[in-house]
């Protein structure tokens, strides 16, 4: 096994135990990425020189004695929606195309601060809206399992740099799916947390009330190491949790132990069934198994509001889309475009240009769905009843957390489909968040965990753990304690069967 | 609200002229029956709650956030020009904003 296929625990007691430097690590990585990435295209900008120089100055402090965490030295990539001081951050987007950020987001100086070598930005539907990576203006990411296949989205370009062993950690956002799914369809973990408990300064807004950034990684533990890393209250972010976090590592090194005695698991009735692949189900229930044979007190609990989650979502988060990104108005950066044949255009021609250029598709669908949802004559029936039913689905979690500790569903409802397949048709797009977007719209908190291949198409599905809002800790819990029972199932990693990059080199 | 939603295409021009996005006739063509299509779903939510619900506009109750009227560093003139298109000095350089007639 080579070096870069280890935990990101596991690289940092090899770090701290002087076995190997930070710019050992930092190098692995990159020559992986240099090996590998011409194929899955998981990053749109690569600093090796910058993530060599981090890892250099790591190794000097450890030297000294003065590591600044445990993960410092542990190189990491994170997603293009976050601002980087001095890296160019595109959301994506052809309207940020070049743009280089004056300023770090909390989350980046954060990881700064805990000495994490940033290897670079990874690729993403464009302003985080889609489920395939495909509407990334730079071209789409592939799945390591198979290159013909979508690796998720929004968060395609951070799974898969994880999944490929081009990263041991990530970054990722998640607004109605976009860490858990990505995690699902490549056989990763990651970590939707409690919104408000990882702060969005400096993360480019889709639907602010949904938005939040977690951890994207192989292992639960790693997750957690990350969470702890970048999570708490930041003062710049006036909807972060001012509360400290719950202890996040070491809920996942006891659920690791693989006891789930007293815990009452409640599967969701409504995220499952008629829509949701055999094999999915099929190892959606073997997970269930395993944790009941844990110990783990298994509840049918109903949320019959989730029905319709997925028209709330896509009335609130259009809504809301259509605001934020009203700042992209070419006049302050990114993209500048005069329209053809205008003398001397005015201020709002060269916006109505500049969009039309920098904006895809999907963008645009959802800009203009939302300018419709929030018109006069509309706003009460559209988005005024979406943010009632928002109550609803808030209710139906407060009343099934009343019988059951933590809620089960699948993440997705299938495996990764083929690149191309659901492109241009945005209603089959939008259902793969079915059983995801209930957590972004009540803002609890959401972990996806491997739970084997499917049988017809040999290829990765997730279980979704989630729990109360600011009891992160739970899904950390019972998220590695399913983990520890499948890897023993299993014997070793999911990742380990994954052939879509065979006969590439480092 | 109306009983069968849809947008037309006329109705789609103007609204991307409200969200200032200049569209192609092709995009029009293409776009108006997907929205038609995606508003047709969504609508299903129509009646669901009753006027009891109350809205929730945040996941978790918000507070205002207030702090203590200091100076803290911010963006110097030049980082915060640094990504402008256009600039002149240290201010954004923009088309005109009025009309020929002002």
């Amino acid at each position: 096994m080579s070096a870069s296929h280890t935990t990101a625990a596991r690289l940092a007691e090899e770090l701290a135990a002087g076995n190997v430097t930070a710019v050992e690590v930092t190098q692995r990585h990159l020559d992986r990425i240099a090996a590998v990435d011409g194929q899955v295209h998981a990053f749109l900008h690569v600093d090796a020189e910058g993530a060599l120089e981090q890892a250099a100055a790591s190794d000097a402090r450890r030297a000294d004695g003065r590591s600044l965490s445990p993960l410092d030295g542990v190189p990491i990539a994170v997603k293009d929606v976050m601002a980087t001081k001095g890296l160019p951050t595109t959301c994506g987007s052809r309207i940020l195309e070049g743009w280089v950020p004056p300023y770090d987001a909390t989350v980046v100086a954060r990881l700064r601060e805990a000495g994490l070598p940033i290897l670079g930005k990874t690729n993403m539907d464009e302003f985080a809206m889609g489920s395939s990576t495909e509407h990334s203006a730079y071209g789409p990411t592939r799945n390591p399992w198979d290159l013909g296949r979508i690796p998720g989205g929004s968060g395609g370009g951070s799974a898969a740099a994880v999944a490929a062993y081009e990263a041991p950690l990530a970054i990722g956002t998640d607004t109605g799916g976009s860490i858990r799914q990505p995690g699902a369809v490549t056989g990763t973990v990651g970590v939707k947390p409690t919104y408000g408990g990882v702060s969005r300064y400096g993360l480019v807004s889709l639907a602010n009330s949904l938005d939040q950034a977690g951890p994207v990684t192989r292992t639960v533990l790693d997750a957690a190491l990350l969470h702890e890393v970048i999570g708490g209250h930041d003062p710049r972010d006036s909807t972060s949790i001012d509360a400290p976090l719950p202890d996040l590592v070491g809920a996942a090194r006891r659920g690791a132990e693989g006891d789930l005695t007293g815990v009452r698991i409640g599967v969701v009735k409504e995220l499952g069934g008629e829509g949701y692949q055999a094999g999915v189900l099929a190892r959606f229930q073997e997970s269930v198994d395993l944790m009941v044979a844990a110990g783990a007190e298994l509840v049918e609990v109903s949320c019959p509001s989730f029905v319709h989650a997925l028209a709330t979502y896509y009335l609130i988060l259009p809504a809301e889309a259509s605001s934020n990104l009203a700042r992209f108005d070419a006049m302050r950066y990114g993209l500048r475009k005069y329209p053809e044949g205008v003398e001397a255009p005015s201020a709002e021609e060269v916006m109505r240009a500049t969009r039309e250029a920098g904006f895809g598709d999907e963008v645009k669908r959802r800009i203009i769905l939302g300018t419709y949802a929030l018109s006069s004559g509309y706003y009460d029936a559209y988005y005024g009843q979406a943010q009632k039913v928002r109550t609803l689905i808030s209710q139906d979690f407060a009343e099934a957390f009343t019988h059951a500790d933590v809620l089960l569903s699948p993440t997705a409802p299938t495996t990764a489909f083929e690149l191309g397949e659901k492109l241009d048709d945005p209603l089959a797009m939008y259902l793969n968040d079915l059983a995801t977007i209930p957590a972004n719209l009540s803002g609890v908190p959401g972990i996806s965990v491997p739970s084997g291949l499917a049988d017809e198409d040999g290829l990765p599905a997730g279980v979704q753990i989630l729990a109360p809002a600011m009891r992160d800790d739970r899904v950390y819990v019972v998220g590695a304690a399913l983990e520890a029972a499948l890897t023993e199932k299993w014997g070793g990693p999911l990742l380990d069967q994954a052939r879509g990059l065979e006969g590439v080199s480092a | 609200m109306a009983t069968t939603p849809s947008i037309t295409r006329d109705e789609v021009a103007h609204l991307a002229n409200l969200a200032r996005i200049d569209l192609t006739d092709a995009e029009l063509d293409h776009l108006a029956p997907q929205l038609s299509v995606i508003l047709e779903s969504v609508a299903s939510i129509s009646g669901v709650a009753d006027e009891n619900t109350p809205p929730t506009s945040h996941a978790l109750p918000l507070t205002n956030v207030f702090r203590e009227d200091v100076v803290t560093p911010g963006l110097t003139a030049d980082e915060a020009l640094s990504g402008a298109p256009e600039h002149e000095g240290q201010r954004f350089k923009v088309p005109r904003i009025l009309g020929d007639e002002q």
